[in-house]
């Protein structure tokens, strides 16, 4: 990875823009100039200045402590999310694509299945049965993007599965685990690399807009929807946590998706050499 | 052959219908304990009479496959069981609150799809010019902008710079045209901007695509001027994977107008939806999420049928 980011301006940069927000979330106890959960009354409401760079809330909880913990709810939310999605969907994908045959369209069938709903309305219904919180959220994302993870990799794992060295570790006699996991999936990372990234874009969108409709984080929980939404109450008052809320939701899913860009750019070897 | 090829989508559209139906027939059979339990909850005249006649009113008394025989019965026959709170068909519910929601999702489609042409025609000849990495970058972010964000801000803007203009609330297009479309100004651009953002990439690839192929410089040898190639010859082949996106993104627009609606008040299946989650009115959830899902899954098949029609090669493989 560290030659690619020598190479390519637009992919150090959305790396390290990336990193610096995983940076922020992971020490945010550290960061936070206030404790997120404290509220002075007196203190309520109150526009950027020295003291509260970002201002405070309509608790007069500080925004940029709020902020910096919310990073962190939604990175590990979608975080979750999304690596159980990956694991899940890609096994059932790539395992459809080695065993194909009744294997293959059984689970290409319950995949359409779940991928025929709209993305935010099926976790809605999944939050609906399991009650709204954090962990709820981070559920029904893994379940909605198990199909796409599945979808994602059973194409190119087709094609592998066909290919000369795939045919000559068969014949050589290596077990269909040592297959699957020492020559296919190998050759599917850099697909998994752009696509992980790209999700994750989406997820912490998908993360933000469950908070933001009470079905997700619920208070105290310093979370970056859940600001919006209590934030858009007092907008006339105050509109600073709404608008810091957003942008923080917006940075956080524009760096994966421009990592995830820059990434596929990068690693797909049709497009290397255009750019640099 | 194109008569097998509609059969078979047919057949795998019936297949996903089919599917879907048992995943929202499940729903409310998975819910941890008991349903009725819980959709009564903090109701202080519960009687174990009132609990068995909930109970057989939902069908949860009979066994499963004949609860669900039912369900789907019913649902045939326009009938989607009855609100738990206020007693009305949940088919008289959805209906008035669907025509919101429909013309907020049309509108934005028409304005995201319609102007995603132009500006990835645009960025397509663009490329290679400093510019180019301004309106790729321009483009993630209107990708990853959270539209209730967008809706926010705007209602504050709207407020702060246009005092008494109002942009909440859904007045319906048969009583006051005008009033409708200025309320549906604001939410459409939110909703809409990141089906453009999506599309002008594709617009922009297909066009790099497309540009770059043989027949292209066939025309460009018999003399086609510029806006001919651009608009006639390599606009027609790259509108192919764009109306696959079209399809695709309308499960996006549907799951944002859920939120959107939330954001300016519109009384749509969105706002329908999440108050029959926080009043845990399951029928009325199953059948909204039914309805919403079916629509996509139609938007797709015909899709699916249009696709065909545009390039024939589909149909033959």
């Amino acid at each position: 990875m560290i030659p690619f980011l020598k190479q390519n301006r637009l992919l150090s940069f959305a790396f390290g823009f990336v990193v610096l927000q995983v940076l922020l979330a992971g020490f945010a106890p550290l960061l936070a100039p206030y404790d997120p959960f404290n509220q002075v009354m007196a203190e309520r409401m109150q526009g950027p200045s020295m003291l509260h760079w970002l201002g405070t809330d309509q608790l007069g909880r500080d925004v940029l402590a709020r902020i910096l913990f919310g990073y962190r709810t939604s990175l590990l939310t979608c975080g979750t999310a999304v690596l159980i999605a990956l694991v899940l969907g890609g096994t059932l994908g790539m395992l459809a694509a080695y065993y194909k045959g009744w294997f293959d369209r059984i689970v290409m069938r319950l995949m359409d299945v779940l991928f025929a709903f709209p993305i935010l309305l099926l976790a809605i219904g999944i939050i609906a049965i399991l009650g709204p919180s954090t962990w709820s959220a981070a559920f029904a994302i893994a379940i909605v993007y198990t199909p796409i993870f599945a979808r994602l990799l059973r194409g190119p794992a087709l094609v592998i599965c066909e290919s000369e060295y795939a045919m000559g570790a068969r014949a050589i006699g290596a077990s269909d685990a040592r297959i699957i996991f020492a020559h296919i999936l190998p050759n599917l990372s850099s697909v998994l690399l752009v696509q992980t990234s790209l999700l994750l874009s989406a997820a912490i969108l998908v993360e933000a807009s469950l908070s933001f409709l009470g079905l997700g984080a619920q208070p105290p929980v310093p979370s970056l929807g859940l600001m919006l939404s209590e934030g858009r109450n007092f907008l006339m008052l105050s509109p600073w946590p709404a608008i810091f809320a957003g942008f923080a939701i917006l940075f956080l899913s524009f760096g994966f998706n421009l990592l995830g860009d820059a990434l596929r750019d990068t690693l797909d070897p049709r497009l290397r050499g255009q750019e640099a | 052959m194109q008569s097998r090829f509609i059969l078979n989508r047919l057949v795998d559209l019936l297949f996903v219908l089919f599917g879907v139906s048992i995943v929202v027939f499940l729903m409310i059979r998975l819910i941890p304990g008991d349903a009725v339990a819980i959709m009564l909850g903090a109701n202080t005249d519960i009687t174990p009479e009132r609990v068995a006649e909930l109970r057989a009113r939902l069908g949860l008394d009979q066994p499963f496959y004949m609860q669900y025989l039912d369900w789907i019965g019913g649902i045939f026959r326009g009938d989607f069981g009855t609100s738990v709170w206020t007693g009305r068909p949940v088919a008289t519910e959805i209906a008035a609150h669907v025509w919101p929601t429909l013309e907020l999702t049309l509108l934005s489609v028409l304005v995201g799809a319609g102007l995603s042409i132009p500006i990835g025609c645009f960025m397509a000849e663009a490329r290679g010019r400093s510019s180019e990495v301004a309106v790729r970058i321009g483009a993630i972010a209107g990708l990853t902008i959270p539209s209730f964000w967008l809706g926010i801000v705007s209602i504050f803007l709207v407020s702060k710079l246009l005092p008494g203009v109002s942009a909440l609330g859904y007045v319906p297009f048969t009583e006051d045209p005008l009033g409708n479309l200025q309320r549906m100004i604001l939410p459409v651009i939110a909703l809409s901007l990141p089906m453009l953002a999506n599309l002008s990439r594709l617009v922009r690839s297909a066009m790099l695509d497309a540009l770059g192929q043989d027949y292209i410089r066939t025309a460009r040898a018999k003399g086609a001027g510029h806006r001919r190639l651009i608009y006639k010859h390599a606009l027609r082949n790259a509108l192919i994977p764009f109306i696959t996106s079209v399809g695709v993104l309308t499960g996006y627009m549907l799951g944002g107008a859920i939120v959107v609606e939330q954001v300016f008040a519109i009384p749509g299946l969105g706002r329908l939806v999440l108050g029959a989650i926080s009043e845990r009115n399951y029928p009325l959830v199953q059948a909204t999420i039914l309805v919403m899902t079916f629509a996509f899954v139609f938007v797709n098949f015909l899709v699916d049928l249009l696709y065909a029609v545009i390039d024939p090669r589909v149909a033959r493989k």
